[in-house]
């Protein structure tokens, strides 16, 4: 198993190919364009198909046709693209299409700018697109797991028959790091709902349009129990020194690795900080937060954000713990220092409470 | 001779229709059932459908079919197309649907010579929402959103999409034609079994741009539709073969 040095821009392609990713279509935007370029090159030398398309709404749709017929099929973009891929994602839930799109975050609202931001949270956990729908999302914090996430994500598509966002950001995009690659895939599971024409047998049709009310209903409840099952089976989440912790950070993506920096800094005086790093932001870790709530009151939460996540804490935690939230919005990456600084101040609470 | 009333293979039976009385889609269901049966091409066949008055032409083509969003229908049979090259994929698309939120991926699939078939049905007006403006709607025409008539100066002029695409290279063949008559029909068959004949062909993306008459939202009966799409439609939009390189890449 040989390591290979190589950013999370590339790493994506890569492990997509590796997971049997036959179809990328994309368009180019900053911070992503490394992944695109890696597909160009790639992807075709793998005998499968690569378009730079016109537009990011033209690759979500190339995404629907290719996923229609079966293929495994991939887009990426990053923020203002994600928000032109959001009617065809919405068309991926109504279909029941497995797709992979990965959203490499900058800093927003508006065009913003190309640094890295976490600012994308909302849209990618609430659906993002028009309906009542939610999508699977994958927050990788190292390269490494960008490729054994991005890889997982065509299994988790393919089993729920959904789309399933990667949602990462410049500073995990442009971010080169030792990684082991998952071996190729043998073999692709069977897909009898694709299309491929009626042959001899009765013709089919996907569509979304679903005129009657109550047929509808029945459509969007179905989806429910989907997704109930994915909430179920699907959460990931890494808990980082909580054991003995009375004071807990919840971050995600680049903000949690620079909280780990800010934690064995803060151990080292003896502060007994942990982390709950959220793997999959939907579905979020819940549980394990409100179970934590019963030992540890005392949570501090970072994002690139003005504070998204932080409502998935304040729902898990219903009112049983204080939280403090720190951000930096914008594209600013924060430093462990910074971080180390607000859990000091936070964790003294903790201590005069104990007095 | 004897008179054949023969149903298609590739269309369905005992549906009863949405649309309204006079209006084109099913003339043009009809001959598209039709040419897929006389090619063989019915069993592999996948159509993507628009958003507007054909977005149900799933329940009366016997064929494969998926849906599209609102002009993504070219988007979305690329990828069926790079994905199973040998399928065969065609979209069936509105004036609204192609030439105004699909004008980008109409242009760029064009452009890509994507070897897929476009049916492009105009009708100068938007169907399924109730008689709106069109690109396509003629000068002094009245919509709901043109009371007055269109008015080039305010409304802009009718857009001409297939003669835009015509002239890009990767675009084999382009033909306009109108069901406007029995000999508009059979033409409108023949060209549409050229189209489908490209793409069987490999040599890359064909457009059959049909005037069709939509005499609900025209507020005309069937009759004096069919003699609008003849005698007023056709000064706007000509007949004719736009490009036919065929020959060149075959």
């Amino acid at each position: 198993m040989n390591k290979v040095f190589i950013s999370g821009n590339h790493a994506f392609g890569e492990a997509a190919i590796r997971a049997g990713c036959s179809c990328y279509f994309g368009y180019p935007i900053t911070p992503q364009n490394e992944l695109g370029e890696y597909m160009a090159e790639h992807m075709r030398a793998a005998g499968g198909v690569f378009i730079q398309s016109e537009s990011e709404t033209a690759a979500i749709n190339m995404v629907i046709g290719a996923a229609a017929t079966g293929a495994r099929a991939m887009t990426s973009s990053s923020s203002p693209g994600i928000s032109l891929k959001q009617e065809g994602i919405s068309f991926l839930a109504g279909f029941e299409l497995p797709a992979v799109i990965v959203n490499v975050m900058r800093g927003g609202p508006g065009l913003g700018n190309i640094a890295p931001s976490q600012g994308d949270y909302f849209q990618a956990t609430r659906g993002g697109g028009h309906g009542d729908y939610r999508t699977p999302v994958f927050a990788p914090a190292s390269v490494q797991e960008i490729a054994d996430l991005t890889y997982h994500a065509f299994d988790i598509a393919d089993r729920y028959r959904t789309p399933v966002m990667m949602l990462s950001d410049g500073m995990m995009g442009q971010m080169k790091e030792p990684v082991v690659f998952p071996e190729k895939i043998k073999e692709l599971p069977k897909k009898e709902w694709a299309l491929k024409g009626r042959g001899d047998g009765p013709s089919r049709y996907m569509c979304s349009l679903i005129l009657d009310v109550m047929e509808m209903e029945r459509h969007n409840w179905k989806l429910v129990r989907k997704y109930a099952e994915i909430e179920k089976d699907e959460v990931r989440y890494e808990p980082y020194l909580i054991d003995d912790a009375e004071i807990i950070v919840i971050a995600y993506g680049t903000t949690a690795r620079i909280a780990k920096g800010a934690i064995k800094r803060v151990r080292k005086d003896g502060v007994r900080a942990g982390m709950l790093r959220p793997i999959t932001l939907w579905p979020f870790p819940k549980k394990a937060l409100a179970e934590l709530s019963a030992r540890v009151k005392q949570f501090v939460v970072f994002e690139m954000s003005t504070g998204q996540m932080l409502e998935d804490v304040q729902i898990a935690l219903a009112g049983k713990a204080d939280i403090m939230f720190h951000g930096r919005p914008g594209g600013v990456v924060p430093t462990p220092i910074e971080f180390s600084r607000i859990i000091y101040r936070e964790y003294q609470k903790v201590t005069k409470k104990d007095k | 001779m004897k008179l054949k009333n023969t149903w298609p293979k590739y269309y369905k039976r005992d549906v009863v229709t949405h649309y309204c009385p006079g209006c084109g889609h099913g003339i043009v269901h009809r001959i598209v059932a039709e040419v897929l049966e006389e090619l063989d091409l019915g069993g592999r066949a996948i159509c993507v459908n628009p958003a507007g008055c054909a977005v149900l032409a799933y329940l009366y083509f016997d064929f494969d079919v998926i849906e599209s969003a609102h002009g993504r229908g070219t988007a979305i049979a690329t990828g069926v197309k790079r994905s199973r090259p040998d399928l065969f994929v065609f979209t069936y698309q509105g004036d609204g649907d192609l030439s105004a939120i699909g004008t980008a991926e109409t242009i760029h699939s064009a452009n890509r010579g994507e070897n897929i078939a476009v049916i492009f049905i105009n009708n100068a007006v938007y169907g399924m929402t109730g008689g709106q403006m069109a690109p396509t709607t003629l000068i002094d025409m009245k919509t709901t959103t043109t009371p007055a008539g269109r008015d080039p100066k305010y409304d802009g002029y009718p857009l001409h999409i297939t003669e835009v695409v015509a002239q890009f290279p990767g675009v084999v063949y382009a033909e306009r034609v109108a069901i406007d008559s029995p000999t508009g029909i059979r033409k409108t068959k023949k060209a549409i079994a050229a189209a489908f004949q490209t793409q069987v062909d490999g040599l890359g993306y064909s457009i059959i741009e049909v005037l069709s008459p939509c005499p609900t939202n025209w507020k005309q009966s069937p009759v004096d539709s069919f003699k609008w799409v003849s005698e007023v439609m056709t000064t706007e939009f000509p007949l004719g073969v736009l490009t036919d390189k065929r020959s060149r890449k075959g």
